[in-house]
């Protein structure tokens, strides 16, 4: 797994790329709230476009970090799903919780 | 689904401990087994996510803090339908019809709950067998459409 990010007038914009699954999860979701507690973006944007493979561990990271930037004042967006993860999210409902593309 | 021994024309199994870094090895040595069937790409999506959360769950719940070895067998049918037993001796589970529930988990916060429901919901059939003290057993089966075949 591994994390690429650029913040741009108030936004943030994150890079997903490799695998996630539990093994990945733990640290990864660690690191996603440091990075909003480190920037506080307005809009938050995580890219999964480089995404290989995500499991329901991938629901829990999306929910989770969603829910760090609501409690810092700003908003996620999902985007660049691959068809893989979006079967995952769309399975679990969170298109309904988080702005998924 | 009812699979018969006769029709059973190649199988597999893996054993290896239940460390968080063999989850992706064991998704992927299904996916690579079952490619002598001819998936699709979707197909093979779906299996290897069906297992990722079989074997998380054996290696989150199973055996909880403790070390054991998981069992990972993938049976392949003919015309094309595949069976995959993912076995745990951990802890077992004590409701099986709860633990089921989209939504319910006993982990941490990086578990979802939705495990089981993704099982059954990108998998033809889902089966659990668990004592709790004995160990879980966990049968997927998927029919994938003989693209061979005229």
């Amino acid at each position: 797994m591994n994390v690429q990010y650029e913040n741009r007038e108030g936004c943030l914009r994150v890079f997903l790329s490799g695998e996630l699954g539990h093994h990945e999860a733990i640290s990864l979701m660690a690191r996603l709230s440091a990075l909003v507690e480190d920037h506080l973006p307005a809009r938050m944007v995580l890219d999964l476009s480089g995404l290989e493979f995500m499991d329901s561990s991938g629901i829990a990271v999306v929910v989770q970090t969603a829910r760090k930037c609501q409690s810092c004042g700003g908003t996620l967006t999902v985007a660049g799903t691959p068809p893989q993860a979006q079967k995952v999210l769309t399975c679990a409902g969170i298109h309904r919780l988080v702005d998924i593309r | 689904m009812k699979l018969l021994k006769k029709d059973r024309i190649n199988q597999m199994t893996l054993r290896f401990p239940s460390r968080s870094a063999n989850e992706g090895f064991a998704r992927s040595a299904a996916a690579a087994f079952i490619a002598q069937l001819d998936p699709t790409v979707e197909q093979v999506y779906d299996i290897k996510t069906a297992v990722s959360e079989a074997v998380t769950n054996a290696i989150v719940h199973g055996y909880r803090d403790t070390l054991g070895t998981i069992t990972l067998t993938v049976r392949l049918y003919a015309p094309a339908t595949v069976e995959i037993i993912i076995a745990d001796k951990g802890c077992g589970i004590e409701n099986i019809s709860q633990a089921r529930e989209p939504m319910f988990t006993t982990g941490g916060a990086e578990r979802s709950g939705m495990g089981f429901t993704i099982m059954e919901s990108f998998m033809d059939g889902l089966a659990v067998r668990s004592r709790p003290g004995k160990g879980t057993t966990v049968i997927l089966q998927k029919a994938l459409q003989a693209r061979r075949e005229v």
